[in-house]
């Protein structure tokens, strides 16, 4: 399940230049509008030819610009999801789901169809056309459709971006199944960061074309010189934890992590699950006394102060190590001064919200 | 409406056979150049496109007699039909179909290449990523979704060729259940004393015959928009 490439390309006026490598699961391209991010999908594609650059996917060389290899998007066996989902105006849903499976045999593609339509709720607009669906089902149908063509790994250009709200909360959770479920490797293009904290493992993150850092979506969403392209409004730190016990007298559940404890709303897990939560920095107040017991707080982790950084804004960004694992905490500038926090001080991390990001670990 | 005279039926007949002809003849080479305008880039393009359009706008005589002095027997490319194939154009209503289909290819040409620029090209990128070659992807989603377009192009060169009279009296003139097409059969009728009744008769069924093809175009141009 590997995605291994290096690629570059002159388009007008920048240059687009990545290379990265990943292992499992779903890798993602991140960045601002602009920043390459779909042109890289279409050159793995093959909708779109490099200058030079190599790229493998489990195994199979696509395109080898040194060796003269460059396949055919056909001849790729890929699966392409577009950001408008390109649906076939004149056949209907059905046609357009089965437009791309192989010959073979009549029961195993009728076994997959159903699969897919089962996995994707479709069964209830099978017989219409795209002209009548809403923005979500056509999405829905358009990976449906790209699934069906059986194939070796998946591209997903911002599927979700020409969704409103309501439609994108309606998607969403198809597409953490899918993940969940599947055995290719899925090449995942967007500028969301929930999406990115929902579905991914390995981030690469674009700026202008250029490859800023790749690697796992808890360390990268960790390092402060990042925080720029990972999202300064919804700044926050991405933990690993594993579900300890349930507590249903008062509807929560309780988690580990390397730094301790936590608590949440009670969420649907087993005992053991490994899931991803999120800690927004607003929701996370320091102290440097040990916090009162009878507060209505009841997410207290001890932490050192790893890094403090200030910009021309009235607040302070400050990461925490806490025994392992990251958080981020944004304070006024005020309070930073009052306190002296600096680099290596041992404080009490105060969390009031936690949320569950991926109820998985791939 | 009275019954129609043989020698009515005779023109009709001829007429629907030598327009029939020439748009199915020119609709493989309409789908082709109406393709390369729409999709391709090549040195020369606009020279290409001028081409192409210069019989809408030539006087028909002189589009006739520029097909008389090539394909007339003794012309470059008649005297080669003549010789290796035994085909003759000139004065039968083969070269009639050919002085209709010329007329009217740019209006097919318009038509069509209309419709291809209306599908949008993402689709057959789609196709690709399906596992489709671009020959297949061209049949299976590109003219499936072109075809209203071609409909509406074909219907409208119909019309035009029913109507064709400069080019056809000039390349093979008119001779009675040959060549004498509709518009001139209307004409030589006019010429001769007497032929007054007879001509309005022709008359009201050209424009008849004009109407039904301008209606169905439209209509064909709706259900286009309906399945956009």
């Amino acid at each position: 399940m590997r995605v291994k490439l290096e690629i570059g390309k002159s388009l007008g006026e920048f240059r687009v230049d990545v290379g990265f490598a990943s292992d499992r699961g779903v890798t993602c391209l991140f960045g601002p509008s602009g920043s390459g991010k779909t042109s890289v999908a279409q050159m793995v594609a093959g909708l779109l030819r490099p200058d030079r650059g190599r790229i493998e996917v489990s195994g199979k060389v696509l395109y080898d610009g040194a060796g003269g290899i460059d396949l055919r998007p056909e001849q790729r066996g890929l699966g392409y999801v577009f950001q408008d989902g390109r649906l076939f105006p004149h056949l209907s849903v059905r046609r357009n789901l089965a437009f791309g499976q192989k010959d073979g045999q009549k029961m195993e593609r009728r076994k997959q169809f159903a699969e897919v339509v089962g996995l994707l709720g479709l069964s209830g607009i099978l017989n219409r056309y795209p002209k009548t669906l809403s923005g979500g089902e056509k999405q829905r149908v358009a990976i449906g459709r790209a699934l069906l063509a059986d194939p070796r790994f998946l591209i997903m250009d911002e599927p979700l971006a020409a969704l409103d709200a309501f439609r994108k909360a309606e998607v969403l959770p198809y597409l953490v199944k899918l993940v969940r479920q599947a055995r290719i490797p899925i090449l995942y293009v967007t500028h969301s960061m929930d999406e990115v904290i929902a579905l991914v493992d390995t981030l690469v993150l674009l700026d202008q074309g250029r490859q800023i850092a790749a690697g796992s979506v808890e360390d990268l969403l960790a390092r402060p010189d990042l925080r720029r392209l990972t999202g300064r409004l919804d700044a926050g730190a991405v933990i690993t934890a594993t579900v300890a016990s349930h507590d249903p007298a008062n509807g929560s559940t309780w988690l580990d992590f390397s730094g301790g404890r936590l608590v949440i709303g009670h969420a649907p897990l087993a005992i053991g699950d490994k899931v991803r939560l999120r800690v927004h920095a607003t929701d996370v107040a320091i102290a440097l006394d040990p916090p009162p017991q009878r507060i209505s707080v009841r997410n207290v982790i001890q932490a050192v102060i790893k890094t403090v950084t200030s910009d021309e804004s009235h607040l302070v960004d400050i990461t925490l190590d806490a025994n392992g694992a990251t958080l981020w905490s944004q304070v006024s500038r005020q309070a930073a001064a009052e306190l002296g926090l600096t680099p290596g001080m041992p404080v009490w991390a105060m969390v009031k919200a936690v949320t569950l990001g991926r109820d998985f670990i791939g | 409406m009275p019954m129609l005279t043989p020698l009515e039926m005779e023109t009709i007949n001829l007429s629907l056979l030598v327009s029939a002809w020439a748009v199915v003849g020119s609709l493989p080479l309409g789908v082709g150049c109406a393709w390369l305008l729409a999709r391709v880039d090549f040195p020369g393009k606009v020279l290409f496109d001028g081409l192409i359009h210069l019989p809408l706008v030539l006087p028909p005589v002189v589009v006739g007699y520029g097909l008389l002095i090539t394909l007339g027997r003794h012309g470059p490319v008649g005297s080669y039909l003549y010789d290796w194939f035994g085909i003759t154009l000139a004065f039968n209503w083969k070269g009639a179909a050919v002085a209709s289909a010329v007329i009217a290819f740019p209006l097919l040409v318009r038509a069509i290449r209309l419709s291809i620029e209306a599908v949008d090209p993402g689709l057959e990128q789609a196709a690709r990523t399906l596992g489709l070659g671009p020959v297949q992807a061209f049949f299976r989603i590109t003219l499936p979704l072109m075809f209203p377009g071609i409909m509406a192009g074909v219907v409208l060169s119909f019309a035009r060729s029913l109507s064709e009279f400069g080019a056809t009296i000039t390349f093979v003139s008119s001779i009675p259940g040959e060549t004498r097409t509709l518009p001139l059969a209307l004409y030589a009728l006019t010429q001769v004393p007497d032929g007054e009744a007879a001509a309005l008769r022709l008359c009201v069924i050209s424009v008849l015959l004009a109407l039904g093809a301008l209606i169905g175009s439209d209509l064909l141009a709706k259900w286009m928009a309906d399945r956009a």
